[in-house]
């Protein structure tokens, strides 16, 4: 029993010197830079930064997702060095962050459509952003009001951290009008990803859902998508997408705060240049036209 | 000499004595201060909004302009999770109890006791996962829904990580009654049956309740199975067949997106307020019935 309790007041001792110690021991000297945001982008941050540490073998970079809302929240609250970013800053945030003594800069890296998808079986081929509007707010409800089988709509959205979720939700659902006040149906499902509307459609028949570009599969149906009634409908690639006629596509961007370290303005000469925005093709997003 | 020894001995004492006491004070501290920065953040919400929308609003709109932080839908969607996960959950593990403690023979009682612990083990987005992938298209395909994310698989799957809580608090509280009542109802020639249903069940009855109650408290904090497989719509669930979402899962979802000292921000520590205060009421409840079996 005496053992036992010398025993364990010289392992606490030991703790207690040990620990900072060992904590010290982890640091290191050469910069991690964290990249943080959207969801849509963490795949095509990832290829970039493989690419630029390849060619700089001194650089460290770290991208990771969480959504373009959790890349804006880094990016104001110093956590990040860069934030990825599918949608612009709000008149709000971009007075907080001037507040918070963090003006932030944007800057467009490439552009990405968002494909509106449906169940393979479903006959609708085609909706305009009225029809569409109408279905992400819950007005329509079958697919038989839009020429379809007799079957409820499942409406599918991205979750609220979703850059993707943002300006569907303005450019869509609110139609594009600054002053409008529709919602997304309570009745929509908050999905977490891409990857997991596509997985939804392709096994629900009634299902729609919008996702980015390079995550459209076989297994969905991408719908032809007009401004308005009188067309023209237009498939969503990537030559419509860079032209403008498609009518949901969005800039891809990076958000910086302040002066840029040296590495990370490197990196973003690499990104706009013609390397980068190879990658952008290469994963099925738009590159920025050739000036 | 000896003198000496006996003074090291004290010195001893007296160092491990304050090293526990301060790792027992650390404990209660943190509660403490979680509670107040709790408090802090989410009642700011309260300055510019008021506590009546929150608690009693209908719907839940945290980016719009103006927002709309209505509680109630995503309260609801615990309350319909949770309930549906205890009535799966109980009658399921009072049998597994019954038959651990009572019934099972030794040598599988000891197999089964370790595997309902495993279970436990299991991390919650592994379950998800599994719900996800497996659990989900059945619910769609019998029950002929749009889609199978919805509160049923969520109450399902949250059911198989309340059993290990509510299997082994019951099974002690079952062992924890003593033999001379068995002995004593066999012996006033009751069956096996009738001695478990009419004497263990009534005299195990407050560690039951515990049990049940621990079993809710595990469920209703549980956050990231129920965010992967329930549909995640901030609707008033009307039936156990539709999409929900829970506040651990909102919270979660949208803590990431939400700038530090906004009102969506302090919208979400009131809603930590809300479930702090629900799982203490619960554990609360489930200590009151433990006390009183003593």
């Amino acid at each position: 029993m005496k053992r036992l309790k010398k025993c364990a007041l010289f392992l606490s001792i030991a703790l207690i010197i040990f620990l900072p110690v060992s904590t010290f021991a982890y640091a290191k000297d050469t910069k991690t830079f964290q990249i943080k945001g959207s969801d849509t982008m963490v795949n095509l941050g990832q290829a970039w930064a493989e690419e630029f540490m390849y060619q700089h073998p001194d650089a460290s970079i770290a991208v990771t997702g969480g959504g373009s809302g959790t890349g804006i929240a880094a990016i104001l609250s110093g956590t990040c060095d860069l934030a990825q970013s599918s949608r612009s800053l709000h008149d709000e945030e971009l007075k907080n962050a001037a507040e918070m003594g963090h003006p932030i800069t944007e800057t467009v890296v490439g552009l990405d459509a968002v494909a509106v998808i449906v169940h393979p079986s479903n006959p609708v081929t085609q909706l305009d952003v009225d029809q569409l509007s109408a279905i992400f707010t819950g007005k329509i409800k079958n697919w038989k009001e839009l020429g379809g089988n007799d079957l409820p709509i499942l409406v599918l959205s991205r979750e609220r951290n979703s850059g993707t979720h943002v300006f569907f939700l303005e450019e869509i659902v609110r139609r594009g009008i600054k002053k409008a006040t529709e919602e997304y149906s309570h009745e929509a499902l908050m999905m977490p990803s891409n990857q997991s509307i596509v997985q939804e459609v392709k096994s629900s028949e009634g299902a729609i859902g919008y996702i980015g570009l390079g995550y459209v599969s076989p297994q969905v149906k991408v719908l032809d998508v007009a401004k308005s009634a009188a067309g023209p409908y237009v498939h969503p690639d990537l030559e419509t997408a860079q032209s403008g006629e498609y009518p949901i596509s969005r800039p891809l961007l990076f958000l910086t705060s302040g002066t840029l370290d040296p590495v990370m303005k490197d990196y973003m000469d690499f990104v706009l240049g013609p390397d980068g925005q190879e990658i952008v093709k290469i994963l099925d997003f738009v590159p920025l036209k050739n000036k | 000499m000896n003198f000496l020894k006996h003074r090291w001995n004290d010195i001893v004492e007296y160092v491990m004595e304050k090293v526990i006491f301060l790792a027992g004070i650390i404990s209660i501290a943190f509660v403490v201060l979680i509670f107040i920065f709790l408090l802090k953040e989410g009642l700011s919400l309260f300055k510019t909004y008021s506590p009546f929308s929150f608690l009693f609003g209908l719907s839940w709109y945290p980016i719009s302009h103006p927002p709309k932080f209505g509680v109630v839908p995503l309260f609801l969607g615990s309350i319909v999770v949770t309930l549906g996960a205890i009535l799966i959950a109980v009658p399921l593990g009072v049998g597994a109890a019954i038959y651990i403690a009572e019934v099972a023979p030794r040598w599988l009682r000891e197999i089964l006791k370790g595997l309902v612990e495993f279970l436990a083990a299991i991390p919650s987005i592994v379950l998800g996962f599994i719900g996800l992938v497996t659990l989900v298209p059945i619910v769609k395909e019998v029950f002929g829904l749009p889609t199978g994310l919805t509160a049923l698989s969520g109450a399902i799957m949250l059911a198989f990580m309340a059993m290990p809580t509510i299997v082994s608090i019951m099974e002690d509280a079952l062992t924890a009654v003593p033999e001379s009542y068995r002995a004593g109802a066999v012996a006033l020639g009751a069956t096996k049956w009738q001695m478990i249903w009419r004497v263990l069940l009534p005299a195990a009855s407050s560690g039951i309740l515990a049990a049940i109650m621990l079993g809710i408290g595990r469920v209703i904090g549980e956050t990231m199975a129920v965010m992967m497989i329930t549909g995640n719509a901030a609707r008033i669930p009307t039936s156990i067949t539709q999409p929900v979402r829970t506040m651990t899962a909102t919270i979660a979802a949208e803590m990431g997106e939400a700038v530090q000292g906004s009102e969506h921000y302090f919208a979400l520590f009131g809603i930590g307020i809300l479930l702090f205060c629900i799982t203490f009421l619960i554990n609360f409840t489930a200590s009151f019935f433990i006390k009183r079996k003593r």
